[in-house]
């Protein structure tokens, strides 16, 4: 045992894929211990936050603090102060009359148009105009002065005679140091459609899909093993019986059944581990056919001859006589289990007909809301990305740990 | 494909009985039809008189009491996850001395050790990967020593071990069965050895008995084509070897 481990950790193969392994396994168990917080909490509102630290917009205004908000608001200002048309307009002019080349302008800078409106206008070049485009000009430029000043803004409540008052008013050179609010988030990764940090989502999730596919990967390889077992070593006519019922689910494409089957329990049954019990008694054929054919090998061994000459019982014969034989095979196939588990609950999840629940994150979930709400349509790339990014590493540090540990079980594979 | 086809044979308490053939002919599918672990589809066996019963597992499990095998390879006749005690301690089992002391049974798996030339002290809490192929053999012959069953099935003991280690399993074997009194099946391709130990010889070709006898009968004066062949294949020292007749 401790010189196969030995072995098994000799592969280069098998130590980088456990290496991905642990990490993932580490996250999942060391993040919830710094990050509290509840996975689905949605925090920020609105959807799709980037990445990036976040500042409650209450606490800037209710900041009583000496220190003043940094952000810079010059850029949205002139961003609401010019519409599309304005800017057109502004074009046009800077074109026509400034004597500036159309490249040198660009209208999705509003800052900069404005920079340059102010430079280069003036009003005398207007003179061949009619009246009607003259003033249109002329309030362009007033608007673009004005948006150029630094005008305060005016917090109002509504009194008790339905009234505005003024509560505070806000300057443009108002600054806040950020160290001293309270209330700010980190975004590592966004925030996705429901302002949930995606980050401690994925974190849960990936626990959550881990624990799915180990149970389904359990349940399949106990069920396939038991019954590849039997069918093997029994021969006759329970091997054809086990092989007919093993045949009818081969022929019929699992994920069929198991749409099917999710379909059919029904919404409201459908928890996290409803699916992975789903997932594990649709995936077992492969496993039984594979044992069946490695104990019908093993059945004319002289060992398992001797064994049945000295008295043996047929399930002490099979469980010690020929299932130490297959061990390392079958930790394989549960390793693969595992994987096309985990894999398996993402397709379902993706076409919503995954864990039905609002209190459990899921990786096949997460990728659901993401598509749900176009998350691939709309840029945001931090919804799906992340998640596909370890759906994948943790698919491929399995199946990397599978052909290592092959290639120690058997030595013909060695290179 | 019918590997035994109508053999007809009998055997006596306290004979070696060879049976000879080449690769094929179905020696070891006989073996394995007399040891019960196939079935015979057609024909009937008698054990001591009456037709030979093991539809149930007590019944084999009786019957196995009687008739043990050593196989051809004696690197594939040990499970390689257990320990060399738990093959004898199984013999014992069966024996009905399950509920004997410790020390009884180690007495017992000492003497059967000693008796092959090994030492129980030095294979106890050992695998069976850590012995050579001659000590595995000969292990097995310590196996039959404890059962003492009634008959051996010796498939091709010999045939996987080298020939200084071939004699004094042979040896072993033979000081069994004058022991025991016990009836040795010996199954072989090598003529030649037959005749040194057998009482009686039946020449196997495709599945059939071609020629049985007393081993000066069968071998000094053989009268099937076959039966020359084989006896021809063997090589010898002092005479150039006729491959003209392979």
């Amino acid at each position: 045992m401790k010189n196969t481990l030995k072995q098994v950790f000799h592969s280069g193969k098998f130590i980088f894929g456990f290496v991905i392994f642990v990490f993932i396994l580490l996250m999942c168990i060391f993040y919830p211990i710094f990050v509290a917080k509840d996975p689905l909490k949605m925090i920020g509102s609105g959807n799709f936050f980037p990445p990036g630290t976040y500042v409650s917009q209450q606490e800037v205004v209710d900041s009583n603090s000496i220190y003043k908000l940094n952000i810079d608001t010059s850029a949205s200002r002139f961003q609401m102060a010019l519409s599309v048309e304005n800017r057109a307009a502004m074009q046009e002019w800077l074109i026509k009359y400034g004597g500036i080349a159309e490249e040198d302008i660009d209208v999705t800078d509003a800052e900069g148009l404005a920079k340059l409106w102010i430079s280069n206008y003036s009003a005398e070049k207007n003179g061949k105009m009619t009246s009607a485009k003259r003033k249109a000009y002329k309030r362009l430029d007033e608007a673009v002065q004005k948006a150029m000043k630094d005008s305060p803004l005016y917090l109002a409540e509504e009194g008790e005679d339905g009234s505005l008052q003024q509560i505070k008013k806000i300057g443009g050179s108002d600054f806040v140091n950020t160290k001293t609010l309270g209330s700010t988030e980190t975004f590592l990764l966004g925030t996705d459609n429901f302002g949930r940090d995606v980050l401690t989502e994925l974190v849960a999730a990936t626990k959550t899909s881990l624990r799915i596919g180990l149970i389904a990967g359990l349940i399949a390889t106990a069920i396939g093993l038991l019954l590849g077992l039997l069918a093997g070593y029994m021969g006759g006519t329970p091997d054809n019986l086990i092989m007919f019922v093993t045949n009818l689910f081969t022929v019929i494409p699992s994920f069929i059944i198991l749409i099917l089957i999710s379909y059919s329990v029904g919404d409201a049954a459908r928890g996290a581990m409803t699916v992975a019990v789903i997932i594990g008694i649709t995936a077992w054929p492969w496993t039984c056919r594979s044992v069946r054919s490695q104990v019908i090998s093993l059945r004319n061994r002289d060992h398992v001859n001797l064994s049945k000459l000295s008295g043996h019982s047929m399930m002490r014969i099979i469980f010690s006589d020929i299932l130490p034989y297959i061990m390392s095979y079958v930790v394989m196939a549960m390793i693969l289990q595992i994987s096309s588990g985990i894999l398996a609950e993402a397709q379902l999840s993706i076409i919503g007909l995954g864990p039905s629940t609002s209190t459990t994150a899921t990786l096949g979930l997460m990728m659901n809301w993401a598509m749900t709400y176009s998350a691939h349509l709309n840029g945001s790339w931090w919804a799906f990305f992340p998640v596909v990014l370890v759906i994948a590493l943790i698919s491929f540090s399995l199946n990397l740990m599978n052909t290592g540990l092959d290639q120690v079980f058997n030595p013909t594979l060695r290179d | 494909m019918t590997a035994v086809d109508h053999v007809d044979f009998d055997f006596n308490e306290g004979e070696i009985v060879s049976i000879v053939g080449e690769s094929g002919s179905g020696k070891t599918t006989l073996s394995k039809m007399l040891l019960g672990l196939i079935s015979v589809t057609d024909g009937q066996l008698y054990f001591q008189g009456k037709p030979r019963d093991i539809s149930s597992r007590r019944k084999k499990q009786e019957y196995w009491k009687n008739i043990q095998p050593i196989f051809q390879d004696p690197f594939a006749s040990y499970n390689i996850f257990h320990k060399i005690d738990s093959v004898l301690l199984d013999c014992l089992n069966m024996r009905g001395f399950r509920s004997a002391s410790n020390a009884q049974k180690v007495d017992m798996m000492t003497e059967a050790c000693s008796f092959v030339n090994l030492k129980y002290a030095e294979l106890t809490n050992k695998y069976p990967f850590e012995l050579s192929g001659g000590q595995m053999q000969r292990l097995m012959i310590a196996r039959i020593f404890l059962l003492k069953p009634k008959i051996l099935m010796a498939d091709e003991p010999t045939s996987m071990i080298d020939a200084c280690s071939r004699a004094t399993i042979l040896d072993m074997l033979l000081k069994l069965r004058d022991e025991t009194k016990m009836t040795v099946i010996f199954i072989t391709h090598d003529i030649g050895l037959a005749y040194y130990i057998s009482d009686k010889v039946y020449i196997m070709e495709h599945g059939k008995f071609v020629e049985s006898g007393k081993p000066d009968d069968v071998i000094l004066r053989p009268t099937q084509d076959y039966t020359k062949r084989l006896i021809s294949d063997v090589p010898k020292i002092y005479e150039p070897w006729d491959l003209d007749a392979i």
